[in-house]
């Protein structure tokens, strides 16, 4: 009997109570152990239903989802999903609970009710993996914006989980704060961490090993970052950083071979000039 | 201009001083024994031994005199004030009188009792604030409360709802200087015109601030939930309360210390009757 | 706008003193697009409030068509007015029940009324480009694009000289981003002064006519975008990132072509194009590159 997959949607519709519309208009979705997948779409795609469906904070109105197994509308399986499953959100200061930095980092364990000396462990570890060792005495509030999302990674982190989901997780930060977090991110999928991550931003995708198109409501398109540059970008309305628009002329003029990815030692390299 | 600033009211200052390291609960109990002992004697020789033990605060805090006295500054107005009536009903020998209004003796003494009285008060409560970090502090008092959650007080729940209080404190006064100034920027004015007309020059501010600490807030809740809190369920602690020798220590000391004022301020009190 | 040796810093005189700003100089005239670039932190915004009189130099000079801004000056109200200050997130500043009373807020308390009101309202909407069908709207309810215009018509309906943005694009989707930068070169080109804070060094650096670089508060480096993209390139400054296209222009100099750093994509095709490599074989992945 093979693995349950970390997530696997089927036919997931959802509406906001009051709102006329459905945000999400059936999603199919499997996402496996170790995976790091870019769901990326417009504003106002249903990305960001869809991650609070896969963290069990909605249920889906029709359809189900599963995560490791377990279906999020059996309300007794929600603290083992939440535990398996955790959310990094949007705005870092919105997820700071305490105003010292190890003692935010311990409130989930905290509340999954461990003893001081399992929870000092997984906040060591966390802060390790979050690259905060040398502030975890310090003030949550004095730390940068970057600084203050890797917290809420370690957070996360501190939970213990098989699989993050990032929603917007660094729509907030300059660009120094993303990419120490977007690299923080690398080597937490390299210690085996699947991942989901919900952005807007295309360039973001580069990272990832598989990309899935969220439009209206629906996953439109699911592939490899190297299909998705070179050839399904261009099926959405999606403005292109100039990076990839550079990366995407180069292609139509035939100066790039298919397969390379817009990031800039890549293009450079593949110019062979 | 800059609005809010300064503004500490005992805002934690994070340190590694002795009054930090004591357990929450041990100060919590120092401050009332101290509130208490305020209550019981404060005639200016009992003011005189207060203020040496408040000279003794920045040793044992790190923290400077300077900063430890400016965190009275939000209720200056109020000392003041109290002092003001103090001197003026406080019947005796006059020693100045102009029309109704009366000066006493008496009422010097009580408007400057009453004042200091205030003033060491608000000192001591916020030196607690200052050396004790807010999740610490609502864990202490969730402690020495929890002897009523046998009687359906929600300690547990109380100490949550504080911490996420205090934690919104600053929040609160960025969100509130930012507005401020981004409504002066498009011409608001909070400074001319009858009562009426700048109480209502606040909407365009105060709407904004609820929306956004209401938005906050509610983001907050989801983030709290997803990382496991349920509300009402036992939780653990990453550094459990301890108590060890050195709280005694300082309770038994601070006793000591409190009971030689209250000694003081009675035979000062027969003394005086005796004169 | 002229700004000269100015320096700032917070809760001065207390033990949180924080230095905000250390002896920074810069001028700006109308019709002229200046960004300031730095990291979180690096004085950007308190920059951008000493230009709107929100701040008042604690040492320096800050000057605005002649009037300097001291604590006793008069006029600074008329100052506000002449200086349009769009916060970052302005939407979170909405307080009105429907867009147009949003709009017209700054107006109105300028003193304007009547006819004259409306006809600020109907300036900032054609600039902004709302339909105005919208303005009968509760601005909490339209889109995250939709509230950025209003909240942009509401500063620009005072029709201000100078227009100062703090982030203007946070937030915003790729779409809602070149929305704004098309508004912000109409507003230059009708003689409006734009003064973009950002930490977004591609946009800084494609659209602006100069930049000036903060590094905790000091000036580093202040020029055209050319040389400042030069300047980045050998002095790496805190918190600010290359943008691709400027890293990409810097490798193809150093694989012998010669070309600006700022250069735009057709550019950068045209001079790739130029030295031919791997023609005729592309799609393929090359292992022999014939040169």
């Amino acid at each position: 009997m093979g693995k349950d997959p970390i997530f696997s949607l089927r036919g997931v519709e959802f509406a906001y109570p009051g709102a006329s519309f459905y945000a999400l208009r059936g999603v199919d979705l499997e996402v496996s152990e170790g995976e790091w997948v870019a769901l990326v779409g417009a504003n106002g795609s249903g990305k960001s239903t869809l991650a609070k469906i896969c963290n069990a904070l909605l249920i889906p109105a029709q359809g189900d989802c599963f995560v490791m197994g377990a279906n999020t509308r059996e309300e007794a399986l929600i603290p083992d999903i939440r535990r398996n499953v955790s959310l990094v959100f949007q705005n870092p200061e919105d997820q700071i609970v305490a105003s010292i930095v190890e003692e935010d980092v311990a409130f989930g364990p905290e509340n999954l009710g461990l003893p001081s000396s399992e929870i000092k462990r997984r906040v060591d570890r966390a802060l390790g993996l979050a690259g905060l060792l040398n502030e975890r005495r310090k003030g949550s509030f004095s730390l940068s914006g970057g600084q203050k999302q890797r917290l809420a990674l370690a957070g996360a982190l501190a939970l213990e989980p098989a699989a993050l989901l990032l929603d917007e997780s660094t729509s907030m930060l300059d660009p120094e704060g993303r990419l120490s977090f977007l690299s923080c991110l690398g080597s937490l999928k390299l210690s085996g961490m699947t991942i989901v991550q919900i952005t807007h931003r295309m360039e973001e995708a580069i990272q990832s090993d598989r990309v899935v198109v969220i439009d209206a409501g629906r996953a439109v398109w699911d592939g490899s970052p190297g299909d998705f540059f070179d050839g399904a970008y261009r099926d959405w309305s999606f403005e292109e950083p100039p990076g990839v628009a550079l990366y995407r002329e180069l292609l139509g003029r035939g100066l790039l071979p298919g397969g390379t990815l817009p990031d800039v030692d890549s293009m450079l390299g593949a110019l062979c000039l | 201009m800059q609005f809010l600033s300064g503004i500490s009211l005992g805002q934690f200052i994070p340190g590694d001083s002795l009054l930090h390291r004591l357990d929450p609960r041990c100060k919590i109990i120092s401050t009332f024994l101290l509130i208490t002992g305020l209550f019981m004697a404060s005639k200016i020789p009992d003011l005189v031994l207060w203020g040496i033990f408040l000279l003794a605060l920045p040793a044992l805090s790190g923290i400077s005199l300077k900063t430890i006295l400016k965190s009275a500054r939000p209720i200056l107005f109020l000392v003041a004030i109290t002092a003001l009536l103090n001197l003026f009903w406080t019947p005796g020998r006059a020693v100045f009188q102009a029309g109704f209004l009366k000066v006493t003796e008496e009422g010097l003494m009580t408007a400057f009792e009453m004042g200091m009285r205030l003033f060491f008060l608000v000192v001591f409560a916020s030196m607690l604030m200052m050396t004790t970090n807010p999740m610490a502090f609502s864990d202490g008092l969730e402690r020495l409360l929890s002897p009523l959650s046998k009687i359906g007080f929600p300690s547990s729940e109380m100490a949550v709802m504080m911490t996420i209080a205090l934690r919104f404190i600053p929040t609160l006064f960025e969100e509130t200087d930012r507005i401020l100034k981004a409504q002066l920027s498009r011409g608001a004015d909070f400074e001319s015109g009858g009562l009426l007309k700048r109480a209502r020059s606040f909407i365009p501010v105060l709407i904004p601030l609820f929306i956004l600490v209401f938005q906050r807030a509610e983001n907050l809740a989801i983030a709290m939930e997803s990382r496991c809190y349920v509300p009402g369920m036992a939780r653990t602690r990453l550094n459990p309360l301890v108590w060890s020798g050195k709280e005694t220590a300082a309770i038994l000391g601070l006793l000591a210390f409190i009971t030689a004022v209250v000694l003081l301020d009675r035979s000062y009190f027969l003394g005086f009757v005796a004169i | 706008m002229i700004i000269e040796h100015l320096s700032y810093s917070y809760n001065s005189g207390t033990p949180s003193e924080a230095l905000a700003l250390k002896d920074v100089s810069v001028s700006v005239s109308r019709g002229e697009w200046v960004s300031i670039v730095g990291h979180t932190g690096s004085g950007k915004s308190t920059l951008a409030q000493h230009m709107n009189a929100l701040l008042i130099p604690q040492s320096g000079l800050v000057e605005i068509d002649g009037v300097q801004v001291t604590p006793k000056a008069k006029g600074l109200r008329e100052l506000r007015r002449k200086v349009g200050l769009v916060f970052q997130y302005p939407e979170q500043q909405f307080f009105a029940e429907t867009a147009r009373d949003e709009i017209a807020f700054a107006p109105a308390n300028w003193g304007a009324s009547g006819e004259e009101l409306e006809q600020c309202v109907d300036y900032a909407v054609s600039s902004v480009g709302l339909e105005p069908d919208l303005l009968g709207a509760n601005p909490f309810s339209l889109s995250g694009g939709q509230q950025r215009r209003v909240a942009m018509a509401s500063v620009i309906a005072m029709k201000p000289d100078y227009l100062v943005l703090d982030e203007p694009t946070a937030g915003l989707d790729a779409p809602g981003i070149n929305e704004l930068i098309r508004l912000l070169k109409k507003l230059r080109s009708e003689g409006l002064a734009v003064i973009q804070v950002t930490h977004d060094l591609q946009s800084a650096l494609d659209h602006s006519d100069r930049l000036l670089v903060l590094e905790n508060g000091m000036s580093v480096a202040g020029g055209a975008p050319e040389e400042i993209a030069q300047y980045l390139l050998e002095n790496p400054v805190r918190g600010l990132v290359m943008p691709p296209l400027v890293q990409f222009a810097a490798g193809l100099r150093e694989r012998g072509i010669t070309l600006d750093l700022t250069s735009d994509i057709g550019t950068i095709i045209k001079k790739i194009e130029e030295r031919r490599p791997c023609a005729g074989i592309a799609g393929e992945r090359q292992d022999t590159c014939s040169f």
